[in-house]
């Protein structure tokens, strides 16, 4: 009998689906519609376009421009033609903390795949990543060795690393440390909160004007410091290095709120009873710091990091304003080097250094995602 | 015309007011809005006669300004896209090639030629018959009068004993005895030369005045950049090499951050006292006679580019020394080339605006033009405009009322008039994308040059392998076509 009834039940011609179903059903495709629609319309498109862009010569032409499909002859001219040194700097013989440096990072990179492979759960997607996060951290390190190396000098991918990983490891120390200490129930404390956070507030190229008139040694207001330590006769904006470690410095000065706000939020919502256990037990700052508040906060400081890195890849008002790139190219990000180009209707060639950037700032903080704040919070988890 | 022919009238007769509201009906309701640089200098004169003639005309002037930068890139996606919201731009000319041959730029020349008020024949011919055409039609009209020059503090020279100088050796040596020395009297030793070094900023241009005379010996037409026969790159030679060595060797007496300078720090640090010797555009001029920031009044005197005993051959590429064959515009047996750099702020009409804007846009740029407020503009260095009539460059008494002293006024316009009435006048780069020959590829190679990054003959080869690679790019053959007509070349 039942049988029969679901034979009846199967046989039976479907209903007609009222609108109002069809709409329930679709009403979160519908939703969200409007979204990708915005954001093929504002993100997709132009990514395409200046693909295209990429790959073209822009040409002015009576009552317009003309745009002709010239294949990789931007990146061409950039990775191995005349504006080789200006991307990838010029090549030097590596000494010997090049070949450290480029042995360190296979040495990293083969303990990584060995516990890979070993972890068993080796898929052929991970092996993908794997390989291009492989490929792109060796071939960053024959540039640095070969920058750094003896007639070497770095070009925009060099520096912009630089302020990178230089700067955010800078920023997240002080801002970590800012943090810890106004997380200590100390006088004043909300008046420094508030102090510490004011540059983040600053438009970046109000921060840039304001920098770029501390830092100077002439009339700025530390001149006479400056001259009063016999220093009047050098300037850091006539030296490669000093004029780098100015724009990280100014780069930091408006960075480090952003970090320390996060990791003061992360640091005060941490299990107050885990940590008035361990002073009861006698634990030192640090035991409390490494066992308890690190562990709580990881999840959370790897995603400001996260964050403060692919901001980084785009730094450009800084190097603009204090040295507009120099000396020589000594403070060009990859940023101002497209921006550079674009400004001299070079618009393909520009576009070719925005895609170099967009693959390298995606590769590696795609890879700082997966290896590292997915494994802190699942961890945490 | 009922306007220009008004305005022609009223600046004859001297009347002004009392005429003025038969033209407010003309341009009732127009708005025109025109791009130009980030104030004070360029567009703070603009704003400050927009009112007064607002209020004559009943046309509104919007100003609308941008760092100097991203004028050329705004302009152009606004125009080349069809977005046409710019009326009219006060630019640089160098930029009116890639305008005008794109059809942007609206063609000035029957309205000037109507214009009695603009009193052409009293522009200085250079800026009239070069630097407001392209191709042989006027589409910009020149506000500022702009060429580089030397300036230098003539109390110091005196007391050093030395005269102005004549040849780049002569510059080497005033600045080499100069250096060090307290010019202002605060008690810090000062600079023997100062010149805006900076990258993505002027650099490339004082380069060019330094080679100048070294390259160019017959006249604007033989020209600095290229050869007007195959457009080789007139970089590998003797002369280039020299001026590389010449602009490395003025550093050496300069503030110890001048390659983060820019002429707007180094005009600053002049007229504060600081530095005996400084290569400008006429700036430094009207700088020095206001009071609210000079402390060097009546200490100035002006002169044009320094010479050179010898130039380039250009067929070896190696130094001939000056004679009447070989320098025939030579002044005491010295070659001189004054380089016309950027060229002087000139306006220019967007062709697609609607007529009545750009009648409104014009009788603007002809009022700002009229010697009666460019006589007075030209001489307040804040407004960032130099002299380019010749009325003002015989106008000696009014530098003297603001209290540049006789002498020095004399030798300022002097060095204005000599540089302009040079036939060896050097004009500016002017072909489609010299943006890229000029601040992409020069400059950088220059500023990796002064920063120790490239030797000479690296910097040398840079500079050709670059320029030679946008020539194949853009096409050789319109380039060198673009070139010749620029500079009249046969």
């Amino acid at each position: 009998m039942a049988v029969t009834s679901a034979a009846h039940v199967t046989a039976a011609p479907p209903e007609r689906e009222s609108l109002h179903d069809w709409l329930d059903r679709q009403a979160g495709r519908l939703f969200i519609l409007p979204a990708v629609i915005l954001i093929l319309g504002f993100s997709i498109f132009p990514l395409i376009a200046s693909a295209y862009l990429a790959l073209s010569r822009f040409k002015l032409a009576p009552g317009g421009y003309t745009l002709t499909f010239i294949g990789w002859f931007n990146f061409k001219k950039m990775l191995t033609g005349s504006q080789q040194f200006h991307l990838l700097g010029t090549f030097g013989a590596i000494t010997l903390v090049g070949w450290v440096t480029i042995l360190g990072t296979v040495a990293l990179v083969v303990w990584g795949m060995l516990r890979y492979v070993r972890s068993g759960r080796a898929t052929v997607v991970g092996w993908i990543g794997r390989l291009i996060m492989i490929a792109t951290a060796l071939a960053l390190a024959v540039l640095f060795a070969v920058n750094l190396g003896e007639g070497g000098q770095l070009g925009t991918i060099a520096t912009t690393m630089f302020y990178v990983v230089g700067g955010v490891a800078v920023q997240f120390a002080i801002g970590l440390g800012l943090a810890l200490l106004c997380a200590k129930p100390i006088r004043g404390r909300s008046f420094f909160r508030v102090l510490f956070f004011v540059p983040l507030m600053v438009t970046p190229v109000g921060i840039a004007y304001t920098f770029r008139m501390l830092a100077d040694t002439a009339v700025g207001p530390f001149a006479p410091l400056w001259h009063w330590l016999g220093f009047a006769q050098t300037s850091w904006s006539a030296d490669a290095w000093t004029a780098r470690f100015v724009v990280l410095i100014g780069d930091s000065w408006q960075w480090i709120p952003f970090i320390f706000i996060v990791l003061l939020a992360a640091i005060e919502s941490q299990p107050r009873d885990e940590v008035e256990a361990a002073q009861l037990d006698g634990a030192s700052g640090w035991q409390i710091f490494r066992d308890i508040t690190w562990p709580s906060i990881a999840p959370v400081a790897a995603t400001v990091v996260l964050i403060r890195a692919i901001e980084a890849f785009k730094i450009i008002d800084l190097p603009n304003v204090l040295t507009n790139g120099g000396p020589g190219i000594a403070t060009e990000s990859l940023t101002l080097h497209a921006f550079s180009e674009w400004r001299a209707l070079n618009l393909g060639g520009s576009a070719a250094v925005a895609y170099i950037l967009l693959f390298l700032s995606t590769i590696t903080c795609v890879s700082f995602f997966n290896f590292l704040v997915k494994p802190m919070r699942e961890g945490r988890a | 015309m009922k306007i220009r022919s008004w305005l022609a009238g009223l600046a004859m007769a001297g009347v002004a007011a009392g005429a003025m509201p038969a033209l407010a009906a003309e341009f009732d309701g127009v708005t025109v809005n025109i791009l130009t640089q980030t104030g004070p200098s360029i567009s703070g004169p603009m704003q400050a006669r927009a009112p007064e003639f607002e209020k004559q005309t009943g046309a509104k002037i919007n100003v609308i300004t941008v760092p100097f930068s991203d004028i050329y890139q705004k302009l152009l996606t606004d125009w080349s896209t069809g977005t046409n919201s710019i009326d009219a731009a006060v630019f640089a000319p160098q930029w009116m090639v890639d305008y005008a041959a794109s059809g942007f730029l609206e063609d000035l020349t029957p309205r000037m030629e109507g214009d009695e008020s603009l009193e052409q024949d009293d522009i200085a011919p250079f800026f009239r018959e070069f630097s407001q055409k392209y191709a042989g039609k006027t589409y910009m009209m020149t506000f500022d009068g702009d060429f580089h020059m030397i300036f230098y503090r003539t109390d110091v020279l005196e007391e050093l004993g030395k005269q102005p100088p004549k040849t780049w050796e002569d510059y080497l040596d005033i600045a080499q005895a100069a250096h060090g020395k307290d010019m202002n009297g605060d008690g810090q030793p000062d600079f023997g030369s100062c010149i805006g070094k900076k990258r993505n900023a002027q650099g490339y241009w004082f380069l060019t005045s330094v080679a100048g005379g070294y390259i160019q010996a017959k006249g604007t037409s033989e020209g600095v950049f290229f050869n007007t026969e195959d457009m080789t790159p007139l970089i590998d030679n003797a002369g280039f090499r020299k001026a590389l060595e010449v602009y490395k060797k003025t550093s050496e007496y300069g503030p110890p951050d001048e390659l983060n300078l820019d002429v707007a720090d180094t005009r600053v640090m002049f007229v504060a006292g600081r530095c005996a010797l400084s290569m400008d555009w006429g700036d430094i001029g009207s700088m020095s006679v206001d009071p609210s920031m000079s402390k060097v009044t009546g200490k100035v005197g002006a002169t044009i580019l320094p010479g050179s005993k010898e130039v380039i051959d250009r067929t070896t590429g190696e130094f001939v020394a000056c004679d009447a064959n070989t320098c025939p515009h030579a002044i005491d047996g010295l070659n001189h080339a004054p380089f016309a750099a950027f060229g002087g702020w000139g306006g220019g009409i967007n062709a697609n605006a609607d007529p009545k804007v750009k009648d409104a846009a014009y009788a603007f740029f002809s009022y700002l033009s009229q010697p009666a407020q460019s006589n007075q503009d030209v001489t307040k260095g804040e407004t960032g405009f130099n002299p380019y009539r010749l009325s003002q460059l015989e106008d000696v008494a009014t530098w003297e009322k603001m209290g540049m002293g006789k002498e020095n006024a004399e030798s300022y316009l002097g060095a204005i008039k000599t540089s302009l009435n040079s036939p060896n006048m050097i004009l500016d780069l002017r072909i489609p994308q010299n943006q890229r020959y000029q601040q992409v590829v020069l400059d950088t190679a220059v500023a990796r040059y002064l920063a120790g990054e490239l030797d000479v003959d690296a910097t040398v080869e840079t500079v050709v392998e670059g320029w030679n690679e946008i020539n194949e790019e853009l096409g050789v053959e319109e380039q060198l076509a673009a070139y010749k007509a620029t500079i009249g070349a046969e």
